[in-house]
């Protein structure tokens, strides 16, 4: 299902994890890096990406690691996510990230390495760019 | 969700950028549960206060918004990692003291009443019937709910901070009225509050938003705080309900089988180090209960109380502060079991509790073996 959780416009290429991410659990306050290594984005920085998967789990605290992101200017751009559940709603509030929700059919066709538009304002709130 | 327009300039940023950051929190919960509208709340409890859980980003945080942010409506708060009075007897570094008394300070600043407790409803009048708060503990929040006739979601530490920041809260479905679709038979014979702790700990599992429990006869106080703690623990479910008529809904039965499966999930351990009693905390009543149980009778191993500051201090009056400290219990005040710095798995392998939050919370999180019992067991058991 379409929702608009937290709203903006911002441009970047997609991050894709097919997996749900943890945020207290597998990433790096700091620096964004999963450090899960049973995670399909294990190794990799979420900064400055779209970054989309399936939804939160785990501890809502996990909000204030997305909070500990933005602030050390590691977070991705965006979050598009499948499902909404309120950890990553919460983070991407208090951070000011824009989130999104988006169909199953939507989440399929989106891979990483697009370049898109975000823009939660659009009727279409993800344009693919090139 | 639909905003009047006063919250419409909030949310765009012209009240502030607390009140903007809170609106955007306020907004994003209310879409995710799929609330319509924003209604006025009148009181506010807050998690994220120990600085075991918040950790650094959160004291950050809150260091931050404290500058600006203050509270608009009565605000209580959860337990933080230690008693001041006598934090210097169990071996916690200075970073850990200092941040957490950082913590103490950015609530302090915005307004926040330092309760330190997880039992707002034990140690705060309870207003009027039907009442609209937001409580982010998730114990108090099914209290709250379920035998205070107040009102509030499951909230987020988020959440009710925004609440707490504006006032308001999103108009989500537990707030309003509506049977629960789901029954749950109590079978169990002879409960305990052990037993009560379990079945709320079933309830969060296969419940969704309430639960309704039927063949649960009268519960004392302790029963219904390990009722709500056990549930708070296990699931997303914020409400129970007592109906005894069940023929509208699905029906499970709650019977030794789905006990015993509880149990030995939770109980790791034949026997403890120390005992730990209260997640929830205890209130006056379980303290007064204790002394008089225990009947000048001391216990074999350390057993650690959490209690409110405000309980400690009457019960010190009434003398069974003294009773217990000469039975050999450490009497504390401001913290809990659930996530405590104070109970480290180098120094302890497991601990006895009648909590079956505490349990949980001592497994996953301090990473200590438990063994359960019921507080009778456990004067039966472990004092002389």
């Amino acid at each position: 299902m379409r929702k608009i959780l937290v709203k903006g416009k911002t441009q970047g290429k997609i991050l894709k994890s097919e997996n749900p991410i943890n945020f207290l659990g597998s990433v790096d306050k700091k620096t964004s890096v999963i450090s899960d290594a049973h995670h399909d984005l294990f190794k990799k920085s979420l900064k400055n990406s779209i970054l989309v998967f399936p939804s939160g789990v785990g501890s809502s605290v996990g909000a204030y690691t997305i909070y500990s992101i933005k602030s050390n200017n590691s977070a991705p751009l965006a979050m598009v996510c499948q499902k909404v559940d309120l950890t990553v709603a919460t983070g991407c509030a208090l951070a000011n990230i824009p989130l999104i929700t988006v169909t199953d059919k939507e989440f399929s066709s989106l891979k990483t390495g697009m370049e898109v538009l975000l823009d939660t304002e659009s009727p279409n709130p993800i344009t693919f760019l090139e | 969700m639909e905003l009047t327009k006063e919250e419409e300039s909030a949310l765009k940023g012209e009240q502030g950028e607390i009140m903007e950051m809170a609106y955007r929190i306020l907004v994003a919960t209310g879409e995710a549960t799929d609330a319509e509208k924003l209604i006025p709340i009148e009181w506010a409890h807050l998690s994220g206060v120990n600085y075991n859980t918040i950790g650094d980003a959160g004291e950050e945080f809150l260091a931050s918004i404290s500058k600006d942010a203050r509270v608009k409506v009565k605000t209580s708060l959860n337990p933080m990692g230690f008693d001041i009075d006598n934090v210097s007897s169990y071996n916690l570094d200075d970073n850990f003291i200092s941040k957490q008394l950082s913590i103490k300070q950015s609530y302090e600043k915005m307004g926040v009443i330092p309760s330190f407790s997880c039992i707002p409803y034990e140690i705060f009048d309870i207003p009027q019937e039907g009442t609209q708060v937001s409580f982010a503990e998730s114990n108090a929040a099914i209290h709250a709910n379920s035998f205070d006739n107040l009102k509030t979601n499951k909230e987020s530490a988020f959440s009710a901070l925004a609440s707490a920041l504006t006032g308001k809260s999103p108009y989500s479905s537990l707030r309003k009225e509506e049977s629960s679709k789901l029954t749950i038979r109590m079978k169990v014979e002879n409960p305990s509050e052990l037993t009560y702790g379990m079945l709320g700990f079933f309830a969060g599992k296969v419940g969704n938003e309430s639960v309704n429990i039927s063949g649960i006869g009268k519960m004392d106080r302790r029963s219904c705080k390990s009722l709500c703690g056990g549930m708070g623990t296990s699931g997303t479910c914020a409400k129970f309900n007592f109906n005894e008529d069940d023929s509208e809904s699905e029906v499970v039965d709650f019977d030794e089988k789905e006990m015993n499966e509880v149990y030995d999930q939770l109980n790791t351990a034949e026997k403890g180090d120390l005992i730990t009693l209260g997640s929830p905390q205890l209130g006056l009543e379980e303290i007064s209960d204790l002394t008089t149980k225990l009947k000048g009778r001391s216990f074999k191993k350390r057993c650690m109380i959490f209690c409110p500051r405000a309980v400690k201090e009457q019960a010190t009056k009434l003398g069974h502060v003294g009773k217990l400290e000469k039975a050999g219990c450490e009497i504390l005040s401001d913290c809990c079991t659930c996530l405590t710095p104070l109970i480290k798995k180098d120094e302890v392998d497991a601990v006895t509790t009648n909590s079956i939050k505490g349990a949980y919370y001592l497994k996953n999180s301090n990473g200590v073996d438990v063994n359960l019992k019921s507080l009778s067991q456990i004067i039966e058991d472990e004092t002389k």
